[in-house]
């Protein structure tokens, strides 16, 4: 897994809220256009040249697939903060305060008691 | 030389901002009494009567990233912004304009590599949560000069809690040195034992009230050895995913020094997370105690340490001595 790669999407769209409204309602398309706009960006005027999804990690990430990126070594605060930006408040509207959060925690109730991914690069 | 009258080390929840400024009806159930306690362990920095803060956080993937991530890190600057749009958007925390102390910086900076620990440096440092949390609780006007210094808590390989904690001893010895009449207190905020984006996060209480109770009374009677002995990496993560930030409240703890009693220790059970708040006074004098005492009557804390025997802990253990959460997993 190009787990920096991965780390650098879920990064960049957590800190910028039009690319959040883009991830959330259209994530395909959203992953398309940031790997030509966004995902070799160094600076203004230098790209890195080598930088790709797997496979699995572009389907995870144009499926909103959290469980998938945690157990594939995702950062698990970038995981987690930029999926409550996207389905935070429907869910709090829904079920009440931190219903996503819960959620998520049943959904990778499985780790539990076993030792964690590892986020290291 | 300039006198170093406080050390607060306590965790950063960012919700408090939230949770205590929203509408009566929309605070809850336990907003009254965290900010209660909050403003009590307020007026243990106001009785040091500081001119300058020294900042101890670590930057949430907010402006440090992996491309060029920093072991530790030092702003030098006259102007710090703070709070960054996804803090605003899932906190609701305002924006900060805090000043710098550019000669602190540039001196704690210089002292800092001659004792071997080679800082990164910022010129364009925007401050995030683990620094504005703590202005918002004890300094709301955020009126003081800050210097502010970052740690990696984030991004393995870390630096080993021994490091965190010889970190504290040697910016004790630059505040003690640094050529100034001034006053500093220095302020750095960590966790307990803390979830995020795991299985155990946002549950009932933090994910191991046990390895909080050992810290609390690790850190508030400064048993270094207890902590070297018993604190890895490893350990940190089996008590929750996100608790190495507990070794910012280590390297707090260095600047107090070994052995020394904390002057003011509370502690609250928040729902997914611990909360702790400590004060120790290296120069301390009557005032400063007297205002301490009072504190601790306000807040039902302690003026000493909090011993791992306390009862507020009877009811995490079990016949085999472990946290509830870790039993059952």
């Amino acid at each position: 897994m190009s787990k920096y790669y991965v780390n650098k999407f879920l990064y960049t769209i957590d800190r910028d809220p039009e690319w959040v409204a883009s991830y959330r309602h259209d994530p395909r398309g959203t992953l398309s256009r940031w790997e030509k706009e966004i995902g070799g960006w160094i600076n203004p005027t230098e790209q890195t040249s080598w930088l790709e999804f797997t496979p699995a990690e572009r389907e995870a990430l144009a499926t909103h697939d959290y469980v998938w990126l945690f157990e594939n070594g995702a950062h698990f605060f970038l995981n987690l903060t930029l999926f409550i930006a996207l389905f935070d408040d429907e869910y709090a509207a829904e079920s009440g305060p931190l219903a996503f959060q819960l959620e998520m925690a049943q959904k990778l109730g499985h780790w539990t008691g076993r030792e964690y991914p590892s986020v290291a690069l | 030389m300039a006198e170093l009258t406080a050390v607060l080390a306590s965790t950063h929840h960012p919700f408090y901002y939230k949770a205590t400024t929203s509408p009566e009806e929309e605070r809850p159930p336990y907003a009254a009494d965290w900010q209660r306690k909050v403003e009590a362990y307020r007026e243990t920095l106001t009785a040091a009567e500081p001119d300058i803060l020294v900042m101890v956080g670590a930057d949430h993937f907010h402006q440090l990233w992996l491309d060029n991530y920093p072991q530790f890190l030092i702003g030098k600057q006259e102007t710090y912004d703070a709070t960054f749009y996804n803090e605003e958007r899932e906190f609701g925390i305002p924006k900060f304009t805090l000043n710098g102390d550019i000669e602190l910086s540039r001196y704690m900076h210089e002292q800092l590599l001659g004792k071997d620990f080679d800082f990164a440096v910022s010129h364009e440092l925007k401050i995030d949560h683990s620094i504005i949390c703590p202005i918002i609780t004890v300094r709301p006007d955020a009126d003081l000069p800050v210097v502010p210094i970052y740690t990696n808590i984030f991004v393995p390989p870390l630096p080993s809690p021994k490091r965190f904690y010889q970190l504290g001893r040697a910016i004790r010895e630059v505040i003690d040195s640094f050529p100034s009449d001034k006053k500093v207190a220095a302020i750095g905020t960590g966790h307990l034992s803390l979830e995020l984006g795991g299985p155990r996060q946002f549950g009932e209480h933090g994910p191991d009230p046990l390895f909080d109770a050992d810290a609390i009374e690790w850190l508030s009677t400064g048993n270094i050895d207890a902590i070297l002995a018993n604190v890895t990496h490893e350990s940190m993560a089996g008590s929750g995913n996100a608790t190495h930030g507990f070794m910012d409240l280590l390297l707090m703890m260095g600047i107090a020094g070994p052995d020394v009693h904390a002057d003011y220790v509370d502690q609250l059970d928040l729902f997914h997370t611990r909360e702790m708040y400590m004060t120790w006074y290296p120069n301390k004098n009557q005032s400063q105690l007297d205002a301490a005492a009072r504190a601790a009557e306000t807040a039902q804390a302690s003026t000493g340490p909090i011993y791992a025997s306390d009862p507020a802990w009877e009811q995490f253990r079990t016949a085999q001595g472990r946290p509830a959460a870790a039993a059952g997993s």
